[in-house]
Formats: structure tokens, sequence, C-alpha cells
């Protein structure tokens, strides 16, 4: 205990230094970006001068407003030091609308080659071929596990599932048309499944019980066809439906990473099942690029240890900084641990999911 | 309190996932059922053929033996429940609590229960029509009269999407397993203790337990048990019906607009009749769809919705432990009053009244659960919005009709008990199909014949009559082993 405590305690004079440093870096003029510089401006106070720890931007600053990402041009968000580097373009929602757009050049990168270093290599076997199935088009996701299949030593094959036209039908209750576009993507992936060689699957838990059970109706099996490790993230999985995959679909012998992420944030890694947690996912944000909160909704203080509450993210990297965005999740507050010693979000679902009916569709 | 799984063809499986069945005064969590996700089931189904075979495995008659003995099984002995067991009268006590029928009522349905197992044998040549039960186990053979026949099963499993708030509903499945055909149960929250209950009775009777599966969950629950099963029954609200309208997979059992009309050669003696609609009205809690939910009649309707709500709307709301007790609670949050709300709302209409409402307030809330008083209204013409609707407790409308538009006008209806001598009227009658269970005369609507179908034969649900030619050598030689 007092190890971790102390493992505790490094990790947030690491986070504390490294809020001072991206604070300082964009609301300089030399280094920031002309939306945080005319932010300081409006508001009256430099962030630069101020901010002396994360907790600073917990008292000082308001919720990061999602519109801004809508409104705004995307070049308001470069920094002065990547000034005139292209850069790429994400996006998040966008069901209906105008999805929120986050620029970036290397984050993902980052992120993603971290993410590397926590696989097993017998889960997630070297130089192999990854298949993605999956969003694709303008997300994050896309490049990143291309990159996460690159730093491995390989390629990836992809199949792209528009979420956003999925959540359309659902919310249409044009449940044929679901039906059929899932099976249209499960048809490509079973394919490339059958005449390539691939190990590594990422996609989402939906759409891996629609592969696994079309294998299975084929006499095959996701470890049949050659699946050793499963990277998944995009939807609920609560500790039943986490334990009916990882018992039933990937049959205790294929690896299995659940991971929190999103083009604002970045990729939180899940802290490794042990008997105890009873197929509860606890998340770790990867702080300290990003740091997760779970906060009561109506007085932004922290929840207490396995209470519910809503996930707010803020993010500190020199690409993006982005303070206390409140997630359209809610989750459990769960303590530290040694991997990772700050605070995880755990059984991740829609925020309001106990009070109204969320569409989350395939993704 | 109980920990009850999943049964995943008869294999007990604990999910991590568990819903509390609560009493409904008391607050007391008697059980807690685990929830099965519907890849549970979507993995399960492969092996549906498997609960078929081994029920083919055993003679129908040796099957509805064993249906006999598990009926005296589940109404006399101490059964296995999950983590704990269960004696009759636990099983009586903890259907009330969570269901909010009261006890005697729960008693008086674990015997219906126990007669159409205890009958099975003329239950199913009725539903049968007397098919020699080897044929129905070959699939083909020849009938006394010398015609081939065949009966197809249309699938290895019947998938039962069953309700909360009623109880009486369970008999409909009783006969699936001696027709060797497998059941998927998704129990209603409220009410998991009967289905566990039968599948202990049933294996308990030797019935092998890979046949039955009990899969408890919420809504995408039961939508995986529609999608997942070849034949479903499953019960619910008009838009229930009328969203599987076609679907010849999918049987819906939905309200039953059941109704008693009186023909005008009879009208005017209505006061023989009055203790025949009080009965229909208010026996077993009203809940049931069996239960008359509108009165008809060209002419003495104020008197009769008087007279109905002298008999009917003095009752108040007992104990669900009171022998004496007529009223379920609604156990769901705001139900009661958002039910109440409707009716006060459709009594707004001019030509609409309520006549109960000089024997009291009708909706009685209490901390965790609500009651609704047998309510009558009266509605002068057909065309009042009033005039056709059913909810689940004691309620009627009496709907002054003109005899010659009353076939068109009640609209689809589950039981009509016409009183009347007139055979004309009466064979008006057995041609209308909006009617599914006729009773010409003075019959109560809740009086069920056990060996006549109900909204439907299951067995014209789950087999197909087809044609099957082969040599007649072979025939013989087949059918004679």
């Amino acid at each position: 205990m007092a190890d971790l405590n102390e493992s505790i305690q490094k990790a947030r004079a690491a986070l504390d230094a490294h809020t001072v440093e991206i604070v300082k870096w964009h609301f300089s003029p030399e280094t920031g970006c002309p939306f945080w510089l005319d932010w300081a401006r409006e508001a009256g106070w430099n962030p630069a001068d101020e901010i002396s720890c994360f907790d600073d931007i917990i008292a000082k600053f308001p919720h990061f407003q999602d519109e801004w990402l809508r409104d705004k041009q995307p070049e308001v968000w470069v920094p002065q030091e990547f000034a005139g580097k292209p850069f790429n373009i994400f996006e998040t929602g966008g069901t209906t609308g105008m999805p929120k757009q986050r620029i970036g050049w290397n984050d993902y990168k980052v992120d993603y080659s971290e993410f590397s270093d926590s696989l097993d290599d017998a889960e997630f076997p070297r130089d192999h071929y990854w298949l993605m199935v999956g969003p694709t088009g303008p997300r994050r996701l896309r490049l990143s596990i291309e990159h996460l299949a690159n730093v491995r030593g390989c390629s990836c094959y992809f199949v792209d599932l528009d979420p956003r036209w999925v959540k359309r039908l659902i919310a249409d209750k044009q449940f044929d048309q679901a039906k059929a576009y899932m099976e249209h993507v499960v048809d490509q992936a079973t394919t490339i499944m059958k005449h390539r060689e691939v190990s590594a699957l990422f996609t989402t838990p939906k759409l891996l019980e629609s592969i696994a059970e079309r294998l299975e109706d084929e006499g095959s099996s996701l470890y049949e066809a050659g699946i050793r490790g499963v990277f998944c993230g995009g939807t609920t999985m609560d500790p039943q439906y986490t334990r009916f995959l990882v018992e039933e679909l990937l049959e205790n012998k294929i690896g299995f990473k659940p991971t929190y992420g999103n083009t604002l944030m970045g990729l939180a890694k899940h802290k490794p099942f042990t008997p105890e947690d009873k197929f509860s996912i606890t998340y770790h944000a990867p702080q300290p690029r990003a740091v997760l909160r779970v906060v009561n909704p109506e007085t932004d203080d922290l929840v207490e240890y396995e209470e519910w509450g809503r996930v707010e993210l803020t993010t500190l990297t020199r690409e993006f900084f982005m303070p206390r965005f409140l997630e359209r999740d809610e989750a459990i507050r769960r303590p530290p641990i040694e991997l990772y010693p700050w605070d995880g979000v755990a059984e991740i679902r829609p925020f309001g999911a106990m009070q109204k009916k969320i569409v989350e569709g395939v993704y | 309190m109980l920990n009850i799984p999943v049964l995943r063809w008869g294999e007990p499986y604990k999910s991590l996932d568990t819903d509390e069945v609560i009493h409904h005064r008391t607050g007391e969590v008697l059980a807690k059922v685990g929830q099965a996700n519907p890849g549970l089931l979507a993995r399960d189904i492969r092996k549906a053929d498997r609960a078929r075979e081994v029920l083919r495995e055993i003679p129908i008659k040796d099957l509805i033996e064993m249906m006999k003995k598990a009926g005296d099984l589940y109404i006399n002995a101490t059964l296995p429940l999950g983590d704990g067991e269960q004696s009759p009268d636990d099983f009586a006590r903890q259907q009330s609590a969570s269901t909010g029928l009261p006890e005697h009522m729960c008693k008086f349905n674990m015997e219906k229960n126990h007669f159409v197992l205890n009958n099975m044998d003329q239950i199913f040549d009725a539903l049968t029509r007397g098919l020699d039960l080897e044929i129905l186990e070959r699939g083909f053979g020849v009938e006394e009269r010398g015609v081939p026949v065949s009966y197809q099963a249309q699938s290895p499993v019947l998938g039962m999407v069953l309700p909360s708030n009623s109880p009486g509903v369970h008999t409909l499945w009783m006969p699936v397993i001696p027709m060797q055909i497998g059941l998927i149960l998704k129990p209603g929250p409220q009410e998991p203790w009967t289905p566990y209950r039968m599948f202990a009775a049933f294996t308990g009777a030797g019935i092998p337990k890979e046949c039955i599966g009990i899969y408890p969950g919420g809504p995408d629950m039961g939508a995986e048990t529609v999608n997942r099963c070849g034949r479903v029954m499953i019960f619910g609200s008009m838009q229930t019906v009328k969203n599987y309208a076609g679907n010849e997979h999918v049987q819906v059992h939905g309200p039953g607009y059941s109704k008693i009309l009186l023909g005008d050669d009879v009208v005017d003696q209505w006061e023989d009749y009055i203790d025949l609609m009080a009965d229909s009205i208010y026996k077993n809690s009203g809940r049931g769809c069996i239960n008359c939910s509108g009165v008809w009649a060209s002419r003495h309707t104020g008197e009769i919705a008087a007279a109905l709500a002298d008999r009917v709307g003095p009752h108040e709301v007992q104990d669900p432990t009171d022998p004496e007790a007529g009223l379920a609670a609604f156990t769901v949050p705001n139900q009661a009053e958002a039910i109440w709300s409707m009716i006060e709302e459709g009594c707004e209409e001019v030509g609409t009244s309520h006549v109960t409402a000089k024997h009291g307030d009708r909706l009685v809330q209490m901390e965790r659960c609500d009651y609704i008083r047998p309510t009558i209204l009266h509605c002068n013409s057909p065309d009042r919005k009033m005039a056709n609707t059913e909810y689940m407790f004691p309620f009627t409308t009496v709907v002054k009709c003109p005899q010659e538009q009353m076939i068109d006008k009640i609209g689809g209806t589950l039981v009509a008990s016409a009183i009347t001598n007139d055979e004309e009227w009466a064979a008006q009658l057995t041609d209308a199909t909006n009617i599914d269970r006729l009773n010409i005369g003075a019959i109560p609507t809740i009086a069920l014949n056990w060996l006549q179908p109900h909204e439907g034969s299951i067995v014209d649900f789950l087999f197909r009559a087809r044609a099957y030619q082969t040599p007649d050598e072979r025939l013989q030689r087949i059918c004679s082993q």
C-alpha cells in the first residue's frame, strides 16, 4: 500500500508538472492556438500565469463546450508551433448535424504506440496481420489501428462501418435495414478472415458477437479462424456482457483488451482482469495526456469510489487542450492501481442510461 | 431471499447481472433473478433441435403421464428453486407478493394449472381432434377413417415471452412438452415463479431438463426470444398485436376486450343476469383477458350500469393475504395513476358517465403499490371513446347499442357471451370473425372449457398439416410397427 501511495503521489506530481507545461504552451503567444489566446483575453485572466497544478484547472476553468468543436473553423485550434503543418481532421458524433472536429498531428501515434507496449505478444503476435471492423471514415480510430499494426511490425485490413447511418436506422425503427447493414459488414469481415491470415481483431462488441456467430454457424470459431487477440471498444460492456464475450465467444483462449477511447481523449486502457473484478471493466486514462474524473452531474464534485457519476475529460497535449469536457457517458469511480496510479472509470454506459433509452447501435 | 439462475437447457447459469423481485407491500427482496444477455440465447438456440430430439425419445403417452405427475408435484411438493426450495404455500405467497394478486387467487391459479396438467390426455385429445398420438410422434400415419395424414413440427422449440401481471396465462404452454416440442421461456420480471416451479415439477416427473431453457431479462431478451425461436407466443398491448400482425411465427395474446352481449329478446330481464355480469367483471381480480370489460345492450343500459356499480363498486382494497381480497395491486410505479387519468379524461366526453363514483374514490395509492377499485362507466353510444376499452382491474363499460349494430361495433373480442335465444342472431354471431371464443347463452366470460382452443389451436400453431404420399406397403409397414 505504501508503494501504491508513493506511485499515486509521483503520478500526481507528474500530472501537475505536465499541466503547467501544457497550459503555458497553449496560452503563450509564441506556441498557443488562436482559440485559447482569444479565450484568455475575453476571460480576463491568464492561465499561463495562474495554473500551477491540475486542481487549478478544475477550480478555474469552466466546462469545455462541444459547440466550440462544431462551430469554429479548424485553424483556430492550430498551436503556433504547428503553424503551416497540414493536420488530420478527426470527427466524433455527427449522426445529425455538424460533428465535433478535432485536429491533430501525432497524438494518436503516441497513444497507440503506448498502447502497443501494453499488449501481450502471445495474444497480439508481432509481425502479423490485424483486421479492423468498425468506423473508419473521419474517425481517428482508422489511422490509430493502422499505426498500431504498423508499430507491431505488420499491416491491417479494414472493413468500414458507418455508425451514423446505423444510429439513424435504429432511431427510425428501420431494424430490418440495420440488420441487413450489419450482415453486410459481417460478410466482408468473415470473407477477409477466411482468405487472409489475421490474428488480431479490432471491432465493437456487437460486431464481435455477430462475427463470432457467423463463424460458428459455419462450423468455425474466432479461435479457429486464427484470432488470438481482440481489441474491443465502442459501446457499453457491463460485467455480464464482458463475461459472455470472454467465456463464450473468445472461449477463454483469445486475449481480450477492452478499451475506452474517442477522438477527443485518446485511448484509456483497462485494468487487467482479476477474479475479484468479476468482469467489471475499469479504464484508466492515458494520464498525464488526458485525465478522466467521475463527477456528480449536479454539483461537479468528484463522486466517492464505487459511486456512479458523469465522466469528465480533460485533454492535455501540445496539440490539443480541452479542460473539463463533460462526456455523454456515466461510470463508476474506481481507485488507482499500481499499474495506473490514478483514478479509473468503470462500467461506462451512456449518460442517463438508467433513465432513458439510448441508441447505441452497433458502435 | 432466493438466488435464481438462468437455465440454459436446464443447466443453471449464474449471471453477473441480476434483477430483484420485490414484495409489493413491504419492499422485501424476495429473489434475485439472474438476467440473461441476448447472446446467450443466440448461442443456445443452436441446440434447439436437441430439445426436440430428447423429447421424441419418449412416447407422447408417457409424456402425458409425466405431466400428470408434474401437476401433482407442482401443487403438493416442496421443490428446488435456485439456491433454495419452495413449498406450494411459499409459491402462492411469493407470486402474490410480486404480482399484487391476492394469495387465494394465486392458489386458485395453481389449481387451474394442476387441472390442465392432470387432464392433459383429454386436453390433448381435444386439441388434436382425437389424432392418434403415434401419428404426431412419427409425423405421418393413417387415421382410423383410412386417410393418410401428416403433421410437421414447425419449430423444435416454442418461445414464450411471458407477462408479469397475469399468472393465468401459463396454462397455454402446458401442452407443449407432451407435443415433443421444447420450451424457451422468458419470464415476466415480476413473475419468475411459475416457469421455474414448472421446470422443477416437470424434471421431477422425468421430463429431460435439456428440453427447457429459462432466460429472464429485459425487453432485449424478449426481442431475442422472438427473433430466435421458430414459433413464439407473446403477450402485450394492442400495439404489440399490430406489430406482429400477419407474422405466422408469432402468436400474440393482447387485450381481450371480452364482452357480454344482451339480446333484445332477453334484455328486459337483465336483472336475471346481474350476478353473471358481476362475476365476469370482478372475479380473479378482473385482470384476465377473459374478464368482461363491456356489457352491451340496446336498452336498460343505465339501470344495468347502476346495478353493476352497486354490486361491484363497494369492494374495498384488502390485504393480499385476506381470503376475501378481490383486487390486485398495480406494482409498476405510476401505472394505476396513469390509467385512472385516462379514465377520467374519457369520462369528460358527453355521453360517458362514471357510475361507481358514489361508492368513493377509485384510485387508492400506497407507498409501494396502488389499486383501482372496481369501476363501471356508462356510454350512451358505441361511438363514445370509452365504449371499447379494457384495463387490468375490474372495469366495465355498459354500452347502449342497437342489437343489429353490435357485431360490427364491438370490434375484436376474445370472449363474447351472447345471452339470447334468438337463433338468427346466434347464427350471425357464430359467423362473426371478430369474436374468438363464443358463448351463446347465460355463460360467464370467465368460464373456460379447457377442451376448447384458446385464440387458435396451439397444435395448428406448432404443427402444419401437409400432404405425405408413400407406397401403401411402406405406410402400413411403418404404421403397424
